[in-house]
């Protein structure tokens, strides 16, 4: 058996591949339902009726897709000029505290900007946290792998000192958060009595935006060249440093978007565990996606997906949710495989 | 010399290879009489290596036999093959540099545990070998501190000491200087007198000419023509090899213009490659060759000229200007157009389009791109039409560069650096690896080029290519650079002392005989 390059992959093959590759990921996951004792069909039906079933459980998946977006696009941006951001989380951080900071009286700022400048401080925040790493890579060749994954801790430990010290919301109750964000930078809620909040508009909009830059627009040429073989950039002549650095801010002020809206949107309010690691799941995200800006938002959907169908389906089945993690994972290894058979076929002999 | 009542050595039979949708032997039947050596001529990729890896062993054919002295080969056996008296001496040598001569002679021909015991026996063995052929190598120097020509003897000894009787040799000469070739051919010559046969690979038709009895052709996997060595010149083997007439580049004599490009004694280096004190000049309507060995200061030279390496001390100058340092970005603005010596890794992005890799010099010009934004339609006007200027054979514009072939990548590289119109050029190994179509064309645009008035640095590890094309030739030997001769001066012998460190004895050039 040998694998041979294709030389054009059709666009339905190219469509096909990965939802093919779920469908495999899910029937390799169907023997861990078995073993843990529930039938096959009622669980996974139990877990798409938990993920689209109903009205509110598909907003609950968009309002979980939604941070998921963001660290999905920045991680996909990053991956993109082969800079390994693994510090979505603390981006993420960054930028709930930026909106914070802002969101909650600090600055005085007209109600109609409100929400831009959370957005637009947030993503600040952001980018320049991961502008250190970066630094440090450019000049010192420091592994930023280590140093931005590093990062996440010295963060989301800053963050704990703060909401237990100057940050805590006296009217809380003792409880470590800090005050709420203000009516004009609430995101406001898309659907009535549901929690899908303006935010999931922005994370779209922010993918368009991706897509639009990466494949229109010289910086998106220069992030491609540099990732794709910053060898033959060098020697092109595109500045591969300046190159990096704004890769490095835009990925970095994307992941911090995701906390602006969990802070403004989802929660309303900082507290230490508004991600459930929505950072490192956005390398999953982006990976699925092959990172295609586009794609993340399907990839982002299709994981929050999971996770809250595995929620209702350990309810209603009582086998463990960490299946989800468990499902996140094998589509992700199927879909990488399918990849692969994208890009070649097989031969025998 | 050849007698046709010769006991075949080796006989190829029919022998038919497919990759995928490659035909890469379609088949081919030769014979190798005992005692003779044939010369297997093709251009890159005619089949050349395949065939003789289905002789090895390395790969089993589709259809076809081999026979070694009447007696059939089993095939998929490099085992056999060296039982059979077959020895092969890889283009890419295959030894291991950390350890001896004689370690690496031995080793694979005794299990482990005798080899120690048998050394002196294998010492005498390997000494009684040296001597009979005159490869003279020390048995106990390490590999890597020994040269490419003794590297080379080594791997002949390796294969003697196997009783290899029919010789298989991969495009020896590639690496060798003219003196090392003529060393190599003397020692072939030994051992076809000590009863030995062997095959030689190459794509040269000089050195084909001149070492063997019977010369076949390859083109596209098949066997095209067979000839006598003595019964055949130059032209036809290379019709015959190409499938057409091909004519040498014609180059009109142009009195060079003004200086485009001086070094001053220019120091720089760049991973493991150094260029010292180097000066030069070179003109408008000039190409000036600079040859050598590989390895001796040409990446640190082409990287200087390319913008990526800046020099230590000395002076660059373009047209007079002190050139930006380490910045290919200015050196691209200062007029320099630079075509890599690997295509691969420095020339074009892969997995970029082609539209894209045309313009990957010049994306931020007005021209591609508007407050941020690329002009897709211009940028794929602009490729449509250099893709016709130059030939660029290709399913689309939108196809990944990586899909090109050699001989099409280049051309492409080639339009890039071209339409900008530079007046000076940087051509580094310009047609390494192409087959002598796009190395034709290659040469064609240079020579346009310089009639239009660019200057031209052709670095060149190919003494023909420089014979044909440079006004000037300048060696390279340890990062220095030899005085310059006019092409009329330039002769191989000559240039060959030089690549190989020896000093002129004579002529106008001998400053340091004190």
């Amino acid at each position: 058996m040998r694998l041979e390059p294709r030389e054009r992959a059709s666009l339905s093959l190219r469509l096909l591949a990965p939802i093919l590759a779920i469908i495999v990921a899910l029937m390799l996951c169907s023997v861990l339902v078995a073993w843990a004792g529930a039938p096959i069909g009622d669980a996974y039906a139990a877990l798409v009726r938990g993920a689209f079933g109903s009205m509110f459980s598909i907003s609950e998946t968009l309002t979980r897709a939604t941070p998921l977006i963001f660290t999905g696009l920045a991680v996909a941006v990053a991956f993109r000029a082969k800079l390994w951001n693994i510090g979505g989380e603390g981006q993420l951080y960054a930028g709930a505290l930026a909106a914070t900071w802002i969101g909650t009286g600090a600055l005085a700022l007209p109600p109609a900007i409100t929400i831009p400048s959370l957005f637009l401080g947030g993503a600040i925040a952001g980018g320049l946290l991961l502008l250190l790493p970066t630094l440090l890579k450019i000049r010192l060749r420091v592994d930023e792998v280590v140093t931005t994954l590093l990062l996440n801790f010295v963060v989301l430990l800053f963050v704990d000192y703060l909401l237990f010290g100057p940050l805590k919301d006296p009217m809380a109750m003792g409880w470590p958060q800090a005050a709420p964000i203000v009516d004009a930078g609430v995101l406001p809620v898309l659907v009535a009595k549901t929690r899908l909040h303006q935010g999931f508009v922005w994370a779209l909009a922010a993918a368009l935006a991706v897509w639009v830059l990466m494949r229109f627009t010289r910086w998106g040429f220069e992030i491609r060249a540099v990732g794709l073989n910053p060898d033959a950039a060098a020697f092109a002549g595109i500045p591969i440093n300046a190159t990096i650095l704004r890769t490095a801010l835009l990925s970095g002020g994307l992941a911090a978007c995701a906390g602006v809206t969990e802070v403004a949107g989802t929660k309303g309010y900082l507290t230490v565990d508004i991600s459930p690691g929505f950072g490192y799941t956005g390398i999953a995200v982006a990976m699925l996606a092959g990172l295609n800006p586009l794609g993340v938002i399907i990839a982002a959907i299709f994981i929050a997906a999971i996770y809250n169908g595995a929620d209702s389906m350990s309810r209603a089945m009582g086998i463990s949710n960490y299946l989800a993690d468990v499902i996140t994972a094998t589509a992700l290894l199927t879909v990488l495989v399918s990849t692969l058979f994208v890009k070649y076929r097989v031969r025998r002999g | 010399m050849s007698e046709p009542q010769d006991a075949a050595a080796l006989s190829v039979r029919g022998v038919s290879k497919r990759f995928g949708n490659l035909q890469a032997n379609r088949d081919v039947s030769l014979t190798l009489a005992a005692g003779q050596v044939l010369a297997l001529l093709g251009e890159n990729g005619a089949g050349k290596t395949t065939l003789m890896n289905i002789l090895f062993g390395h790969y089993v054919a589709d259809e076809g036999e081999i026979e070694v002295n009447g007696r059939h080969l089993p095939p998929g056996s490099p085992a056999a093959a060296i039982a059979a008296g077959v020895g092969m001496v890889h283009q890419h040598f295959t030894l291991a540099e950390n350890l001896t001569v004689l370690d690496n002679v031995v080793i694979g021909t005794e299990p482990l545990w005798s080899a120690f015991q048998r050394r002196s026996q294998a010492r005498a063995r390997l000494a009684e070998l040296s001597r009979r052929f005159g490869l003279s190598v020390d048995p106990d120097a390490r590999i890597g501190t020994l040269s490419v020509g003794e590297r080379q003897r080594v791997e002949l000894l390796k294969a003697l000491y196997r009783n290899a009787r029919i010789l298989i040799l991969d495009e020896p000469t590639a690496v060798l200087t003219p003196q090392e070739t003529e060393a190599l051919f003397e020692t072939l010559r030994g051992m076809i007198q000590e009863g030995l046969s062997a095959i030689f690979i190459s794509h040269k038709l000089r050195e084909a000419l001149a070492i063997a009895d019977r010369i076949a052709v390859l083109r596209a996997g098949a066997v095209v023509g067979e000839f006598d060595a003595s019964a055949v010149d130059h032209a036809t083997l290379a019709a015959t090899m190409v499938g057409r007439e091909i004519s040498p580049p014609s180059r009109t004599a142009i009195t060079p213009g003004e200086p485009i490009l001086e070094l001053r004694s220019v120091t720089a280096h760049c991973d493991h490659s150094t260029v010292t004190d180097a000066s030069l000049t070179v003109r408008a309507h000039e190409i000036l060759g600079v040859a050598g060995v590989s390895g001796n200061g040409q990446v640190a030279l082409a990287d200087l000229l390319s913008g990526l390496a800046v020099p230590k001390s000395g002076d660059v100058r373009i047209l007079g200007k002190l050139a930006g340092h380490g910045s290919p970005a200015r050196m691209i603005a200062a007029g320099v157009g630079r075509i890599p010596e690997d295509r691969q890794t420095s020339g074009v992005v892969g997995d970029m389009d082609i539209c894209e890799n045309l313009v990957l010099e010049d994306y931020h010009q007005a021209k591609f791109s508007k407050f941020g934004w690329l002009r897709g339609s211009s940028i794929l006007t602009h490729a449509k039409n250099l893709v016709n200027r130059y030939d660029v054979r290709c399913a689309s514009t939108s196809v990944p560069a990586r899909s090109l072939s050699g001989g099409n990548m280049q051309k492409l590289i080639l339009a890039r650096v071209l339409v900008r119109e530079p007046r000076l050029i940087l051509a580094s190994q310009p047609t390494r690896g192409l087959d002598v179509g796009a190395a034709t064309f290659v040469h064609e645009q240079l020579l346009e080029a310089r009639q239009r008035g660019s200057a031209i640095v052709l670095i060149s590890e190919d003494l023909d290519e420089l014979l044909a094309l440079a006004d000037r030739i300048v060696v390279i030997y340890r990062g220095r650079l030899s005085q310059s001769f006019a092409r009329e001066e330039a002769t191989p012998a000559r240039l060959g002392l030089l690549m190989s460190g020896h000093e002129e004895a004579t002529g106008a050039g001998v400053s340091d005989a004190a």
